[in-house]
């Protein structure tokens, strides 16, 4: 019989916000925003790091005042020995924090003691979640791509906490190539560091218009913000435990108390959805991976 | 110096006799289901096929490997399991796996059965490479495509297992096995469905003043009256971002490392894989021919120029990630 209270987290910061901002954003997460759980660090380019890290203890420290779990999180894909010394830099840290692991690199080095898995480390099946499970991972957070079929079938057998993603734009793809240096015309190893320009990721449309995907760096977004806040108590029903809230620009705190009553059945789906429109203003929702569509749909969830 | 071993494309039965004839060293396919990642319309074998392919490859003294590169589906693993269970029972020389659960599944259930890790599991460093070696006994790896040549040297230095990687074909721009693009665009996924990019969602439009081509809708590239058209792989369009408008992500091009052979045998590589299932007879025969040449040319000390003119996409050819400024 499954007894873990569902909770409700933040994900780690994917865009490249001025290191002071990024500061505030967590301060301010910290004194006011209604969360139990707090991803913290870089999962997406290690050139970015060094601006952040003065901050570091600050950040997790005022987190930690405030009583919320931290987790640390790791570089999604490690190539060179830069992002392997960013990987170590958090595995150092994992006797004090748990640590999700965004690579198999940081997977190997996690083994045999308690470990987060990241959403992009594949997690497809029973016997992946097993295996994982079976080294020590206590709460797995699962690709958004999976339709509502899957997650009902890894949650019949987790015993780790399963958590997916139900705020924000989804990480569809990582590169070795960085496509916002690109788009500015420069080089990754001189990129100055533009995708510092869009705090939402820059977006990309086609050449007829059409709102498509968001670059961040090394990675691709969808352009709509997915919203799985209608779906919340079919998502408790069949066994997921953990939210995860992908931060934005928005107002998060807020963002946070809405899915929060959401959670607690305060409000119905639709009227979530209609509020939710109104914190993230000019933002499109979609819902299509859970529904078993394209990802980018916004399905009408059955009543 | 060791000749690099040559693996080489089945898309079809017809396919892989020309490749095995033309001088392969390997080949590769997967069957007929959404169990591998090249699960196309007209594509791949059924087991009757694979059966009549090894004896034909066997009795050339041509190795076979099946790839089984999907990540099964949870609550449904039967066809996963099937595939796994017939490479065993035909015989295989190796079998091509990403996913831990059937990795895992493999080592317990057949534990003669070789294993290599398809480039699916993305493992780009020594750390993931050993995981994989150690833990389910892999015995190569398929290298990503995001490593420059002294970063696989280097590599090689720091793992056990044999290394493949990607020689000549189409480019991904995105670290494979973690790209969820098709799935986001037209519901159609590589990792679950070994599918990018579907013909089913494909539509050309000629408005008299060139043609545009979309996918699910979406306009991926528009091409004027003298420009070849090419297939609306989404991450190889045009858009726009920012003040921006071009390709984004990756430029219509194939990816051509025959210049540097000789680098890559030196940063201690054991083969050289092809891409193209999805490619014709003559293409196949072309490119291992050629592949063919200057592998035998390098392991005697020399450098072939090749002759594959016509074979590119977008005719542009590109080392990729193996140098640096790709990036």
């Amino acid at each position: 019989m499954d007894v873990m209270k569902p909770d409700l987290s933040l994900g780690p910061l994917l865009f490249n916000w001025p290191a002071d901002q990024v500061r505030d954003f967590y301060f301010r997460i910290a004194d006011e925003a209604d969360i139990d759980v707090v991803y913290f660090g870089e999962a997406v380019c290690a050139k970015r790091r060094p601006f952040l890290t003065p901050f570091y203890e600050a950040i997790l420290d005022r987190l930690k005042a405030a009583g919320k779990q931290v987790i640390l999180t790791s570089l999604q894909l490690a190539m060179d020995g830069k992002d392997m010394a960013a990987i170590d830099d958090m595995v150092a840290m994992a006797e004090d924090y748990l640590i999700e692991a965004g690579d198999m690199a940081a997977c190997g080095k996690l083994m045999g003691r308690a470990f987060a898995v990241a959403p992009s480390v594949n997690v497809y099946n029973e016997g992946t979640l097993r295996f994982f499970e079976a080294e020590g991972a206590v709460r797995v957070s699962l690709n958004a791509e999976l339709p509502a079929t899957s997650l009902k079938a890894l949650a019949g057998v987790a015993t780790s906490r399963l958590e997916v993603q139900v705020f924000g734009r989804v990480p569809l793809a990582i590169s070795a190539r960085c496509f916002h240096a690109r788009a500015h015309k420069l080089a990754k190893n001189s990129c100055q560091y533009v995708c510092e320009q869009d705090r939402d990721g820059l977006e990309v449309d086609t050449l007829d218009g059409q709102a498509f995907l968001a670059i961040n760096g090394l990675q691709t977004l969808s352009h709509h913000y997915l919203a799985l806040v209608q779906e919340m108590p079919e998502l408790v029903g069949i066994g997921i435990r953990g939210f995860r809230l992908s931060p934005h620009s928005c107002n998060m705190v807020k963002v946070a108390d809405l899915y929060r009553a959401r959670l607690a059945g305060w409000i119905d789906g639709a009227e979530a959805l209609h509020r939710l429109a109104g914190l993230v203003p000019g933002a499109r929702f979609a819902n299509g991976f859970y529904h078993g569509k394209a990802g980018l749909e916004a399905a009408v969830p059955a009543a | 110096m060791k000749a690099l071993e040559l693996v080489c494309p089945a898309g079809t039965p017809a396919a892989l006799r020309v490749a095995v004839d033309a001088g392969a060293d390997a080949v590769y396919m997967g069957f007929r289901d959404e169990t591998n990642a090249r699960n196309f319309p007209g594509l791949n074998f059924s087991r009757d096929e694979l059966a009549e392919a090894l004896d034909y490859a066997h009795a050339r003294g041509a190795m076979v490997f099946l790839a089984v590169n999907t990540y099964a589906r949870a609550g449904d693993d039967a066809p996963w399991r099937a595939a796994i269970r017939s490479a065993s029972d035909l015989g295989v020389d190796a079998l091509i796996l990403a996913d831990i659960g059937l990795l895992a599944h493999a080592r317990d259930t057949y534990p003669d059965l070789r294993l290599h890790l398809s480039v699916q599991a993305s493992a780009s460093n020594a750390e993931a490479i050993n995981l994989y070696s150690h833990r389910f006994g892999v015995k190569r790896v398929v290298l990503p495509r995001v490593l420059t040549v002294p970063e696989i040297a280097k590599l090689n230095r720091e793992i056990e297992v044999e290394t493949e990687v990607f020689a000549f074909g189409g480019m991904c721009p995105m670290a494979e096995g973690r790209c969820t693009l098709s799935s986001y665009v037209t519901g159609k996924s590589p990792n679950r469905n070994g599918v990018c990019s579907p013909a089913s969602h494909v539509s050309y439009v000629d408005d008299g003043d060139g043609l545009t081509s979309r996918l699910a809708g979406f306009t991926i590239n528009r091409f004027g009256q003298t420009e070849q058209a090419g297939y609306p792989t989404l991450c190889k369009g045009r858009f726009k971002a920012g003040s921006d408008t071009g390709y984004l992500f990756e430029e219509p091009t194939s990816l051509d490392i025959s210049t540097i052979l000789p680098d890559l045998a030196r940063a201690g590589v054991t083969a050289l894989k092809i891409e193209g299932r999805q490619r014709g007879k003559a293409y196949v025969k072309k490119v291992v021919e050629e592949f063919r040449r200057a592998v035998d040319t390098a392991a005697a000390g020399g450098r072939a120029r090749l002759d594959l003119a016509g074979l590119s996409e977008g005719q542009q050819n590109t080392t990729g990630a193996y140098a640096k400024k790709w990036m």
